[in-house]
């Protein structure tokens, strides 16, 4: 649950951003921009260091022409907006059901002694931070992670070792929310 | 081998484009619809095809289109839900992945059919690539002349877009995912009025899932009579299962809905048995919502019939010993695997996901997630094992909508067939956090 929102520093779109969020208000009938809102609040949260600060908030209010609080209320409902800091890579590991019998619990652990960290937390270089979410439809390429676009599947602790070494060297795409 | 018809040309070297989704026979429904057909007889292929909803509660597809309100002068609207999140299934994932315009190309046919000239593909917020590849596909067909002004000449109007989720699971309700398209938070709509009369906007919409939009393609396309062919009884076509957990081959197969749960399980076809020559100790056969058998009802029914992988033969028995057919998301457990634990950790992610709209969902599942967290950490009483019952009891048909219902049903379910190894977490409280109780009904503890 996010219980704590922060201001964090003044936010405004990028050009192209805000090009593309107020194209996409175009695919909804006249008045009905705010349906734009949970994808324009995905390029918020890329383009403001991977979370939602009120500031970040605000300005999707004020480019989809609708409250602050419309947007806090939207923003504090979904689990992948994250309302306080993250680090650059993201790692959210699914710890549902089919994901546990096939040692995701296991996994997780041992990402956890490796960084130096529990879950929902950055380690200190503020590289990394561990999310565990549910269930996110690999259930058959368990365990699995997101990090940032793209799912890492039929993961053990080799592959996070070389993961991370991955993310150091930065050979890691997260890919982004922007049109491709 | 089994009749494929969503998933027969999945293994084409790029499928994914229009060009070879085209030359492997793609769009014909849509050249057929618009040409040679009127709307209301789309409707009625769908019907006589006998297609059930994919998502999980299996109405009748035909009939939910009939329901459809059609005001003068009011757009219609259809939403794809691509809200894929029920645990334990990943199929519209691969459909959409592989084939993007057979999802595109039934939402063609079935707008068509509904009148509706907008129609949106909600999907969840964590399958953002996928979210990419739909919308490049989308491109595609405005620009093959697919979706835009006046399709094939016929004078009719489409337009398709593509919107994101932000995670919840929530948003796969129907209603939810229409509060959350409208760019809300996804609390559930109390129902009368259904989608049908005011959904979308207030404006009258269907909402259908991945599979059994992709579904009209080939009912269209072979007719419905075609399509009821395959499978038996009411459970007509063909089925995709997501097939998961301790099983050899886990992955999405297309299955005629007339093979066996045996089958399905041990052949080579399909999941090749379970990991590690282990022995099976139970199944999710429909997603987690659904009740848990036992391996002694897995395959057999009560009576002693085979048990198939069909609407009807999966809920045999009730849920004194059947389950249901759900969205098809096949969860398998070998001899190894701890039902408390497995059902604490269904129970934490209804927690997770309750909207908190109605108390008996909100407070309920977070008290089941407690008392079952205790059972599986050696400090739970022989009481809190009624406490469970009669909690999932209260909340059962006390909600707005079926997450109250999907929380409680796994609950109840694997009390009911696994009461012995929940009692023997109360007994053995140390034992219970180094191993398992192992395989009911047999003396071997794992």
């Amino acid at each position: 649950m996010h219980t704590t929102t922060q201001n964090g520093t003044p936010f405004k779109y990028s050009s192209a951003a805000l090009a593309e969020v107020q194209g996409l208000t175009k695919k909804y009938p006249e008045g009905r921009a705010k349906s734009a809102i949970l994808r324009a609040l995905h390029i918020a949260q890329e383009e403001n260091q991977g979370w939602l600060s009120v500031a970040a908030m605000d300005e999707v209010a004020g480019v989809l022409g609708i409250k602050p609080i419309e947007v806090y209320e939207v923003a504090s409902f979904y689990s992948m907006y994250n309302l306080s800091p993250v680090g650059k890579y993201v790692l959210e590991f699914c710890h549902t059901g089919p994901c546990a019998i096939e040692g995701a619990e296991l996994l997780i652990e041992y990402t956890k002694l490796k960084l130096g960290i529990g879950k929902n937390q950055t380690t200190p270089d503020g590289m990394f931070t561990i999310k565990e979410v549910e269930c996110l439809g690999a259930c058959g390429y368990a365990p699995m992670m997101q990090v940032g676009e793209f799912y890492h599947e039929h993961l053990d602790a080799g592959k996070i070792d070389q993961f991370i070494e991955d993310c150091k060297a930065g050979k890691i795409d997260k890919g982004t929310w922007k049109m491709h | 081998m089994g009749r494929k018809l969503l998933l027969e040309h999945a293994q084409v070297p790029g499928i994914h484009t229009y060009e070879v989704y085209r030359k492997n026979g793609g769009y014909r429904s849509v050249e057929k619809a618009l040409k040679t057909m009127s709307p209301d007889a789309v409707v009625e292929e769908v019907k006589k095809s006998g297609l059930r909803g994919r998502g999980g509660a299996g109405f009748p597809t035909g009939m939910k289109w009939s329901f459809l309100a059609k005001p003068e002068g009011v757009p219609r609207y259809l939403v794809c839900n691509a809200d894929e999140s029920e645990p334990g299934t990943f199929k519209d994932r691969y459909l959409m992945e592989k084939i993007p315009h057979l999802l595109i190309e039934g939402m063609i046919t079935s707008s068509f059919a509904l009148g509706a000239n907008t129609s949106y593909i909600y999907i969840r917020g964590e399958y953002s690539w996928i979210l990419f590849i739909l919308e490049k596909a989308i491109a595609e067909a405005y620009e093959k002349g697919w979706l835009g002004k006046n399709i094939l000449g016929s004078g009719y109007d489409l337009d398709m877009y593509v919107n994101i989720g932000a995670g919840a699971y929530i948003c796969g309700e129907e209603t939810a995912l229409l509060e959350s398209l409208e760019g809300k938070r996804g609390n559930p709509r109390i129902k009368p009025p259904f989608p049908a009369v005011k959904g979308l906007w207030q404006c009258p919409t269907v909402v259908n899932n991945v599979e059994t939009i992709a579904a009209v393609v080939p009912i269209v396309n072979d007719g419905g009579d075609e399509y009821a062919k395959i499978g038996i009884g009411k459970s007509t076509g063909t089925k995709l299962i997501s097939a998961g957990g301790n099983i050899n081959k886990p992955g999405v197969y297309e299955i005629e809905m007339s093979i066996t749960v045996e089958e399905f399980i041990y052949s080579d076809e399909w999941c090749g048995g379970i990991k590690r020559g282990k022995k099976l100790k139970a199944c999710v056969p429909g997603g987690s919502s659904v009740p848990i058998l036992p391996h002694y009802l897995v395959c057999k029914t009560a009576a002693g019939e085979d048990r198939l992988m069909t609407y009807e033969s999966l809920a045999d028995g009730g849920f004194a010993t059947g389950s249901m057919l759900g969205s098809g998301g096949f969860i398998v457990y070998d001899e190894d695997q701890c039902i408390v634990r497995n059902t604490w950790n269904f129970a934490r992610f209804y927690a997770h996901e309750s909207c908190g709209q109605c108390s008996p969902c909100r407070e309920g599942t977070g008290w089941m997630e407690k008392v079952l967290h205790r059972l599986e950490n050696g400090a739970g009483k022989m009481s809190d094992i009624d406490l469970l019952v009669d909690v999932a009891k209260k909340i059962e048909g006390n909600t707005i909508c079926p997450l109250g219902d999907a929380a409680a049903w796994p609950v109840s379910a694997a009390i009911r067939h696994f009461r012995e190894e929940f009692e023997w977490h109360v007994n053995e409280p140390r034992l219970c956090m180094e191993r398992n109780y192992g395989l009911v009904g047999e003396t071997q503890i794992v």
